[in-house]
């Protein structure tokens, strides 16, 4: 009897997909498949027939794979999100990390727990990359705002870039505030005043 | 400040919670709020549940339907008040509408114009005051009709439009304006023109969480007053177009906000306040209780049983009685109101809005023996 699981990982980014499908290979026999989360896509999951389906928890079309877990959905065999009331410690790791699973037919915990612990590292993972590149995103911003500011100085008092940037300091520093929040209300200011 | 995080779907019937936090009205109550963003109903339910959330911005159906046993999620659910009457908008796709030649606003003429049609409607959710209001619509409009109802995300609506995996929809603005711009559709109904007070969203909690709630409470009430009034709907689509928030363009918000849909001015296309329209009315839940009973086989008297359990109007009496005059019964036969009517209240007079079902009926909130 084959015995390997159907897996449907839902995913848009064809990259992240793949790390998703390397690391649950590492956790055992299973058929995985990808599908993207555009347009029917409760269609492609009927048709597959997977035993579980996983997707990330801020994926706007986990709605659609909630529409299968009524029980006049297109799927033949019961769908349940996957809350183990045994192992809420693995309930929670899977929320905190942001995957969602969905388990078709009532399949074993015990043959859930390694795909869904190989799917939280992932995702993890995924949260730190997302946590670094957004604040990579904020330092740039803040970069420009404080360039902005510093010129706006330069113009005003008719004094050098060394010297704006001295000043700013200064008054962050004696205001107590972070420089890039007083950066901002310089530009929110001038901008108002123009 | 006790901090407080609340879960919110970004749609224009989330105002109530935004301008709670944005205009100081939280912060006035003691609590510092914080707003988390979720990008699907599960996701919102699930935070919840988990505890990432103290309340949430939630669809009128899900506690019921979670009190009914219907659908995913383990917690019970409660409903404090109730944050917006209306906003959904129905429209179908040019083709579809070209076919049936309809015009707007007649959900008669709209229903027979549709009959003998193979259509798929696109909701956000299974169990949603959209779902609702499509079947209510159609079963008595298009009797023969069977119509696919379909689960969309909202912010896909114009996409799955486009690709031709639906033919129509019911959805909460703005996605019904983005749909009529981005893929063409006709906005051709409103659910307040098939019931002028359907309750769409509320302020829900898990079960048990919400004696402690009063500033909460207060504070997203004023906050809904502060929305309903005309003056400050421009402000309010500023704030709710923001990147943080809604992040669209103000023009998509403003048929909500203005109550015109094209060159259709819509009495009642959206309430946050006038009408009593926050109470959590123990008939609101009767009716959901019973549209979900019948659409999902269910014994309809322990339903609505269940249903009427999880609209807390105790609290809500309890919790804002010294701000609002207060109904002296929580039930009122809904649909009963053809015109605004002013009733005695405890502690002064209240406005009942128009309550009307496209059909004239009348629901009797006590369940059938």
């Amino acid at each position: 009897m084959d015995s390997a699981l159907n897996i449907i990982v839902v995913e848009q980014d064809r990259e992240r997909a793949m790390l998703i499908v390397d690391a649950l290979r590492e956790a055992g026999q299973m058929r995985i498949q990808v599908i993207g989360s555009g347009v029917g896509l409760a269609r492609r999951v009927a048709e597959t027939r997977p035993d579980l389906v996983l997707i990330d928890a801020g994926d706007p079309s986990r709605d659609v794979l909630e529409e299968l877990t009524l029980a006049a959905g297109p799927m033949e065999r019961p769908v349940a999100m996957f809350v183990d009331r045994a192992d809420q410690g693995l309930t929670r790791a899977a929320i905190e990390a942001g995957v969602s699973a969905y388990v078709v037919g009532g399949l074993q915990p015990a043959r859930i727990h390694p795909i869904l612990d190989a799917a939280i590292a992932r995702f993890h993972l995924f949260a730190r990359m997302r946590a670094e590149l957004a604040a990579t995103k904020a330092a740039l911003e803040e970069r420009k705002v404080i360039d902005r500011a510093k010129g706006l100085l330069m113009r005003a008092k008719g004094i050098g870039e060394e010297e704006a940037y001295a000043l700013l300091r200064k008054t962050a520093m004696d205001q107590g505030k972070r420089l890039a929040d007083l950066a901002q209300a310089i530009v929110t200011a001038a901008d108002l005043l123009r | 400040m006790t901090p407080v995080a609340i879960g919110y779907v970004p749609l224009v019937d989330a105002a109530p919670v935004i301008v709670a936090k944005e205009l100081g009205f939280a912060e006035e109550e003691g609590l510092s709020l914080s707003l988390v963003k979720a990008a699907s109903w599960s996701q919102l339910r699930d935070m919840l549940e988990s505890g990432r959330v103290q309340a949430a911005h939630m669809l009128s159906v899900m506690p019921v339907a979670r009190a009914l046993g219907l659908g995913g999620g383990a917690g019970a659910t409660e409903v404090l008040m109730v944050l917006s009457l209306g906003g959904q908008v129905i429209g179908l796709s040019a083709e579809c509408a070209a076919q049936a030649g309809v015009g707007f606003g007649d959900p008669m003429a709209l229903g027979a114009a549709l009959a003998g049609q193979d259509l798929r409607l696109g909701v956000p959710f299974p169990f949603s005051m959209q779902a609702l209001l499509l079947r209510y619509w159609l079963q008595r409009a298009a009797p023969g009709l069977q119509p696919r109802i379909v689960t969309v995300p909202p912010s896909r609506m114009a996409e799955a439009l486009r690709a031709g995996d639906i033919d129509g929809f019911c959805v909460g603005e703005p996605w019904g304006s983005a749909a009529a711009t981005e893929a063409g559709a006709r906005l051709v109904l409103t659910g307040s023109q098939i019931w002028s007070q359907a309750p769409e969203k509320v302020l829900a909690v898990r079960a048990g969480q919400g004696e402690e709630a009063g500033p909460l409470m207060r504070a997203v009430w004023r906050a809904g007053r502060w929305a309903e009034a005309p003056g400050n709907r421009a402000t309010l689509a500023d704030i709710l177009a923001r990147p943080a928030y809604l992040d669209v363009a103000a023009t998509y918000l403003e048929p909500a906000l203005f109550g015109r849909l094209g060159a259709h001015q819509v009495p009642q296309l959206l309430t946050f306040h006038d009408g009593v329209a926050n109470f959590p009315w123990r008939s609101q839940a009767s009716w959901i209780g019973a549209e979900l009973a019948r659409s999902c086989g269910l014994p309809l008297a322990p339903a609505v049983t269940a249903a009427r359990a999880c609209f807390r109007s105790d609290l809500y009496r309890r919790h804002l009685g010294a701000l609002a005059p207060m109904p002296r019964s929580s039930d009122k036969l809904e649909g009963a109101l053809p015109a605004a009517e002013a009733l005695p209240a405890v502690n002064g007079r209240l406005i009942l809005a128009c309550n009307r079902f496209f059909d004239d009926a009348v629901f009797d909130p006590e369940p059938e023996n």
